[in-house]
């Protein structure tokens, strides 16, 4: 061992590649191999009758995808995606914003601790809880019912409530980090020249915390594009997700792999708007 | 900036509202499973430790919650040591392509499930690798890379690389600087990262489905069960079993690490 470490120690190149190895064979041969024929199948196309893969390359997935439903659908998919990721920040700021300015030191860390576990909690059960919510005789209807009014039920807005429920956190934590980055000082300035809270909130903290708010986004709207379980636990809606899933377990690959470069798209284009509006400073 | 009192007040009980929002429906989980009705009629009927008691003898059950457990340690082996030797190149290493591997590191968590699913799915069937345990476990070691190379780099880079100069300044060869300097600032971090991966694959349920053939984990065995009516309250039991087998290990995560907040994208 000893005289192994010696010789490493003169040969820091060996030692770069004893440590790069295997995370680069995992995750360039296994992970980015494994997504390089994934999208290779989406210049491949198959065989109408006997439902076998065509090794001829050509572009008629990608002319598929401008073909009815795929617009509506993606369209579909990004207007629930924006809905959700709106929700999310409206709800995120005031909670966000007691955490990092009202609540002491030691509410604030339980409080950052109450934020993040549930977000690791199952995903699956918590899409199945809201199935129990929204039933028919569930609990929303049974405690609006006392007041007259009812639950949504099953459909869109269920899909927008349980998309909202689940990524919720994803956007406080980065907008708690956000405000709590924001020097007393400045506040101080704004109230001494005048500012009002509502001034003050809207006028120095909105715009300082913007960038926050695009970092949380990205989970927000990404996680939206890609999801197929939950809309599906909830509603009849198709999503880009369920569309990609259906062709999947319909054997036609080369078109699933076509579709998936939609949300993976998008998402790119979405880093790249949320990267100039300094999002990645704030995550 | 001076809050007034009404305006605290008004932010105490929306943030109050907030979190009732979220721990309800998982609550609401909790409630079910001692539930003695059978739907999801409100309010529930009676209590019962039936379900709990028919999900102990529950041999499919037991099975898929075994199979996550041992995925899950694998998986988190795995991405336990190319988490950590990754970390250690990027913070302590000048080289061409730095900036890549980060990149590459957080792709398969940043990129939609249904993506890494199809691509390794069918990477396999191409190279004849079989559906089912071991492809679980390949899957999921390679999203749980990014969560301990996450926790390890952010404390490589508070840490100060001048330590382990000093400590090869005064003889130390890379064997016991590594043992003695770089572990040791390193341990608490990688652990925090260790139990987040568990928690991270023992609740994974989309890539899981791509490659599990005919194999049931935990969250797979409940996703098949959501269509199955008598099975419903065994749902119940087996998600509160699975909430806190992910949120356990989440908590005692974030008392180690302060990076745990952005860990899981």
């Amino acid at each position: 061992m000893r005289r192994l470490a010696a010789w490493l120690h003169r040969r820091p190149r060996t030692r770069l590649g004893l440590l790069l190895a295997g995370p680069i064979a995992w995750l360039v041969v296994i992970y980015l191999g494994s997504l390089a024929i994934l999208f290779l199948n989406a210049f491949l196309s198959r065989d109408a009758f006997s439902g076998a893969t065509v090794y001829q390359p050509t572009l008629d997935n990608f002319a598929r995808l401008l073909e009815d439903p795929y617009p509506g659908i993606t369209i579909r998919t990004l207007g629930m995606a924006a809905v959700v990721t709106l929700t999310c920040a409206v709800l995120a700021l005031p909670i966000a914003f007691f955490m990092a300015r009202v609540a002491s030191p030691r509410l604030r860390n339980t409080m950052v601790v109450a934020v993040i576990v549930p977000l690791w909690a199952s995903y699956l059960i918590k899409v199945y809880s809201w199935r129990l919510i929204l039933a028919e005789e569930g609990i929303l209807n049974e405690v609006l019912g006392a007041v007259g009014l009812r639950g949504p039920g099953f459909g869109d807005v269920a899909v927008w409530l349980v998309f909202t429920y689940l990524w919720l956190p994803y956007m406080i934590l980065p907008v708690y980090a956000g405000l709590d980055r924001i020097p007393d000082s400045l506040l101080e300035a704004s109230a001494d020249l005048g500012g009002r809270s509502w001034m003050t909130f809207r006028r120095v903290v909105l715009p300082l915390v913007l960038p926050a708010v695009v970092a949380g986004s990205i989970f927000t709207f990404s996680l939206t594009l890609g999801d197929y379980i939950a809309p599906a636990q909830v509603s009849t809606t198709i999503f880009i997700g369920n569309a990609i899933y259906a062709q999947f377990g319909a054997g036609n690959l080369p078109l699933a792999a076509a579709l998936s470069l939609v949300p993976l798209g998008i998402v790119v284009l979405y880093l790249l708007v949320a990267r100039r509006l300094g999002a990645f400073e704030a995550l | 900036m001076s809050i007034g009192r009404r305006t605290r007040l008004a932010l105490g009980i929306v943030t109050v509202a907030i979190l009732v929002f979220i721990y309800l429906p998982i609550g609401l989980i909790v409630v079910y499973s001692f539930n003695s009705g059978t739907t999801p009629a409100w309010p529930p009927v009676g209590f019962t430790l039936d379900w709990w008691a028919l999900a102990v003898r529950n041999s499919g059950l037991q099975q898929a919650f075994l199979t996550s457990i041992v995925a899950a340690l694998c998986a988190t082996a795995i991405a336990l040591v190319l988490g950590t030797l990754a970390s250690i190149a990027v913070a302590r290493h000048r080289f061409f392509g730095r900036e890549s591997i980060s990149f590459v590191v957080v792709l398969p968590i940043a990129l939609p499930g249904i993506v890494t699913g199809m691509a390794l799915s069918t990477t396999f069937a191409q190279v004849g690798f079989p559906l089912g345990f071991f492809a679980i476990v390949v899957g999921h070691a390679t999203f749980c890379i990014v969560i301990v190379y996450n926790n390890a780099i952010a404390r490589l880079r508070r840490v100060s690389g001048s330590f382990e100069e000093a400590a090869a300044d005064l003889g130390a060869d890379q064997w016991l600087t590594f043992r003695t300097i770089t572990l040791p600032a390193l341990r608490s971090a990688i652990v925090a990262g260790a139990l987040l991966a568990f928690a991270l694959s023992f609740d994974e349920v989309i890539v899981t489905i791509f490659t599990a053939g005919g194999v049931k984990t935990l969250p797979i065995w409940i996703f098949q069960s959501f269509r199955l009516a008598n099975q419903l309250p065994l749902v119940n039991v087996a998600g509160v079993v699975a909430i806190l087998l992910s949120v356990v290990p989440v908590y005692l995560a974030t008392r180690l690490s302060s990076s745990v907040v952005g860990a899981r994208t």
